[in-house]
């Protein structure tokens, strides 16, 4: 479904250049749940925009259901390729109904019937149809997230990309949403890539997952292997053991800053 | 803003305001109604916008009404009773020519009302796109748009105003056309500004996503958002604007005699200021609560629009 | 300035009982605490709650930091013989810092931007001591140290927007630690760092509590995290106190929203397709009878 080879991608220019992404290479197959785990500053979400195509100016390739990601993308791009994005409170415009965010994708791309199609998304992401109307601040996170949700699914991709989906919401919406993500996958032969610092979200529903760090790709591995302890990099298994509890022996291991 | 759990107690209370704003929008427009009642309501809880707008409001029917309200003709001259004080025949007395102040005001209601509107009209959508466009693709055309409002903001606007009518030649349209072009960049200047911080947001973001195209973003995401900054600062604009018609009037520059121009029978008024204070006073007075009106308008606006919990 | 008697490892430094904390709006009242119970004694205890469990209004309410239109009333909010419920503004200011310190979230948003962090702490220890600015710099050094900060002395002139999220919740730390107070209230410290970066500033927690007898008031939305760092759990929903135990007992919460919340988590070590979604009892909203 996707591959990255040798992806580098930096920010400004000469001495101030910043190489946010070295090298990173990997596959995602059709109808895997890919993560991208790693700490703040390890480029995963930068990694996601790039297969979206919301950046153009790195090096490698990237190709998605055999075709190049490139400057150059058609509207074909964006039906096989959507993105839910980390801050509900920030990825739905404050000043435009529910109605008009969902309707706007199918305007773009000139499919009709826009009334069935919307209603049948809001119920398969579980909001009422009576919702259609309201704005994204009289909705609590969890509703906003679906909307979200339903706005990345009505233009009926094959790949969505998941940008910490439930990372600012509350534990028990999360659960909700995790459940919502499953359940759409199954119904609709989706293969996703997810992001997220929460090693315990990550393999709740990955299949495989890339370790990184500082830009690159520390270790690929698959969910069993993390969870049976059969890590290849010392990173990862650092990463698992603080994300299981406190533990006053392993922060000192730890470096310190 | 978290979510807040309310008791049983909280939602009773609730119930009690009308029910009209409260129950869910059943069509967009039922949506778009119920947020303008909600704005209209907050707009007159604040006394002092209150005012202003009824000012406004009050101009506006004096404009439209004025062969109605003006007891005389503006024009009609009467030597014989040139310089008379204010009485029950002239509530504001007469000027030189012994044409009537009060009914000269009231028709100088439609030139400023004029000038205000066709300046706003033209200075608000313009500066708003160039902005808003300068802003979103950044780049050489950002730089290129701001080197040239900063060419014009380099000059005080009085002075600039000034240098373009030299340029049209005195009377209104020039006069309008003169402030509209000292006027704009501010606008696009403050559309940029907005347009740079709204470029980067999650929801731009998920509308390239979709493949929308600039414009399409540009129109529907961005320039609602700057939309509050620009309307409140073109409000805001309006007591400036009349305040500088009133100069240009005052220099002659503006709307030419026997034209009942406030800034202009300010102007002549000034030789028989000493003896004849109605002369001066009353224009004078309407520059100010038409001003102040705007002001105070354009504040009550942005307590409304400008969005508290962004 | 000791406001505490002799006190025994076991007796609480703060007792509250029945605390309700009401906003006044303008077309009605939103209770965010309704008849909260609980004490503090030398150990960690966390507050536990989703966003409007009213979790964090506690934790600000001990403190007076509410704003205006909270109306703060309870029988009993003690910090030792001290009656926080009437205490005045400068009594406050005397026992905030000195006696009871609050750590919060981002210290990109609780540092001052145009200080250097070394005058901060500094300032700090200025306002509840008579030091000298140099006695000052020197403890402040000192402090920098003690939370594990390589180059204390650079540190000290660096600017906050110079420091690392991590480098500066340990610069909070050392901040609100400084004048030595008996109880650090901390509001979601660990919540916006990186998990590895977490551990660390835990560490420090734990090891200052432990040497200098303080109590911690922990207060975070992470079960998970709690359940391993803290001593004791209160947890929180819609303003009330729902349960109370032990965090090495977490397991054997009883109510019913205790065990949802602690259900639907996703877990490393148990692993399941969907997870069990909370349903909300609204018998769970109404309110219950304060405890004494």
């Amino acid at each position: 479904m996707i591959e990255l080879s040798h992806l580098d991608l930096s920010f400004g220019e000469g001495s101030s250049a910043q190489q946010v992404l070295s090298d990173v290479t990997f596959n995602v197959l059709d109808g895997e749940v890919f993560g991208l785990v790693g700490e703040s500053g390890s480029g995963k979400s930068t990694v996601l925009r790039c297969i979206a195509g919301l950046y153009d100016h790195w090096t490698g390739t990237i190709t998605v259901d055999g075709h190049p990601v490139d400057k150059n993308l058609g509207k074909e791009h964006y039906r096989k390729v959507q993105m839910v994005f980390q801050d509900p409170y920030g990825s739905l415009h404050p000043k435009r109904s529910i109605n008009s965010a969902l309707i706007a994708p199918l305007q773009i791309h000139k499919i009709g019937d826009e009334d069935k199609r919307i209603n049948e998304v809001l119920d398969q992401v579980g909001l009422p149809r009576s919702s259609r109307f309201r704005y994204p601040h009289q909705l609590s996170g969890g509703q906003r997230q679906r909307v979200a949700i339903a706005r990345a699914l009505i233009l009926e991709p094959q790949l969505m990309l998941l940008d910490e989906p439930t990372s600012a919401l509350d534990v028990s919406v999360q659960a909700e949403i995790l459940n919502l993500l499953v359940q759409i996958r199954k119904e609709r032969h989706l293969s996703y890539v997810m992001v997220s610092h929460d090693l315990a979200v990550i393999t709740h529903l990955c299949d495989r997952l890339a370790v990184m760090r500082q830009g690159c790709i520390e270790e690929v591995l698959s969910k069993e292997a993390l969870l049976t302890g059969k890590m290849k990099v010392d990173y990862t298994k650092t990463l698992y053991e603080a994300s299981r509890s406190y533990d006053r022996a392993m922060a000192n291991q730890l470096e310190t800053a | 803003m978290t979510s807040q759990i309310t008791t049983a107690e909280d939602l009773q209370e609730q119930k009690k305001k009308k029910s009209f704003l409260l129950r869910t929008a059943r069509s967009p427009r039922e949506a778009l109604l119920q947020r303008v009642a909600l704005g209209f309501l907050e707009f007159t809880s604040n006394k002092l916008a209150l005012i202003g707008a009824l000012i406004v409001i009050g101009l506006i029917i004096v404009a439209i009404f004025a062969p109605t309200i003006a007891p005389f003709d503006p024009n009609e001259q009467n030597l014989s009773i040139a310089l008379q004080a204010p009485s029950s025949a002239h509530w504001f007395g007469t000027d030189e020519y012994g044409r009537d102040i009060f009914s000269r005001i009231v028709f100088g209601s439609r030139i400023t009302l004029y000038i205000v509107t066709l300046v706003t009209v033209t200075v608000g959508p313009i500066g708003l796109a160039i902005g808003a466009f300068s802003g979103y693709y950044g780049g050489i055309v950002d730089v290129i748009v701001m080197r040239i409002t900063d060419l014009f903001l380099s000059f005080p606007s009085l002075i600039l105003t000034l240098a373009f009518v030299a340029v049209l030649g005195p009377g209104l349209e020039q006069a309008v056309l003169a402030i509209a072009l000292t006027g704009w960049p501010q606008i696009a200047r403050l559309a940029r500004v907005e347009a740079l911080t709204i470029r980067k947001t999650d929801y731009v973001a998920a509308s390239q996503l979709q493949g929308a195209s600039d414009s399409r973003i540009i129109f529907r995401d961005i320039i609602p958002m700057c939309l509050p900054s620009v309307v409140i600062r073109v409000t805001l604009n309006m007591a400036s604007i009349i305040l500088t018609a009133a100069g240009l009037g005052f220099l002659g520059l503006g709307a030419q005699p026997p034209a009942p121009e406030w800034g202009a029978m300010t102007s002549t008024g000034r030789q028989y200021m000493l003896d004849s204070w109605w002369v001066v006073t009353y224009p004078g007075l309407a520059i100010m609560v038409v001003s102040l009106a705007f002001n105070l308008f354009g504040d009550g606006l942005r307590d409304v629009l400008d969005p508290r919990s962004n | 300035m000791s406001l505490i008697p002799e006190v025994t490892d076991h007796s609480p430094l703060i007792e509250v009982e029945n605390l309700w904390v009401r906003y006044k709006m303008r077309h009605l009242t939103m209770n965010a605490v309704r008849g909260v119970s609980f004490h503090l004694g030398r150990e960690k205890l966390a507050i536990v709650g989703e966003s409007g469990s009213g979790k964090s209004t506690v934790g600000r309410a001990l403190l007076q930091l509410l704003s205006d239109n909270a109306d703060v009333t309870a029988d009993v909010m003690r910090f030792g013989d001290f009656d926080l419920r009437t205490a005045s503004e400068k009594q406050m200011q005397k026992i905030r810092g000195a006696h009871i310190s609050m750590i919060l979230q981002d210290p990109k948003y609780s540092l001052n931007p145009v200080i250097t962090v070394g005058e901060q702490i500094a300032e700090a220890y200025r306002v509840h001591t008579r030091a000298s600015r140099k006695e000052a710099k020197a403890r402040t050094i000192e402090m920098i140290k003690a939370v594990q900060i390589r180059n204390p002395e650079r540190v000290y002139d660096l600017y906050p927007h110079q420091v690392s999220g991590g480098m500066g919740q340990r610069i909070m730390i050392a901040m609100m630690l400084i004048a030595e107070p008996d109880i650090i209230i901390a509001d979601e410290p660990t919540s916006a760092l990186d998990v590895t970066v977490r551990l660390q500033i835990l560490a420090i927690l734990d090891d200052l509590v432990q040497d200098r007898g303080i109590g911690l008031m922990f207060i975070s939305h992470d079960l998970n995290l709690v359940r391993s760092f803290c001593d004791r759990v209160i947890i929180m929903y819609g303003g009330q106190i729902v349960e109370t135990i032990a965090a090495k007992d977490l397991d054997k919460v009883q109510h019913p929203y205790s065990q949802g919340l602690l259900n639907s988590l996703p877990s490393l070590e148990h692993q399941r397709e969907f997870l069990p979604v909370l349903d909300r009892d609204p018998a769970w909203m109404q309110q219950m009878e304060v405890r004494k």
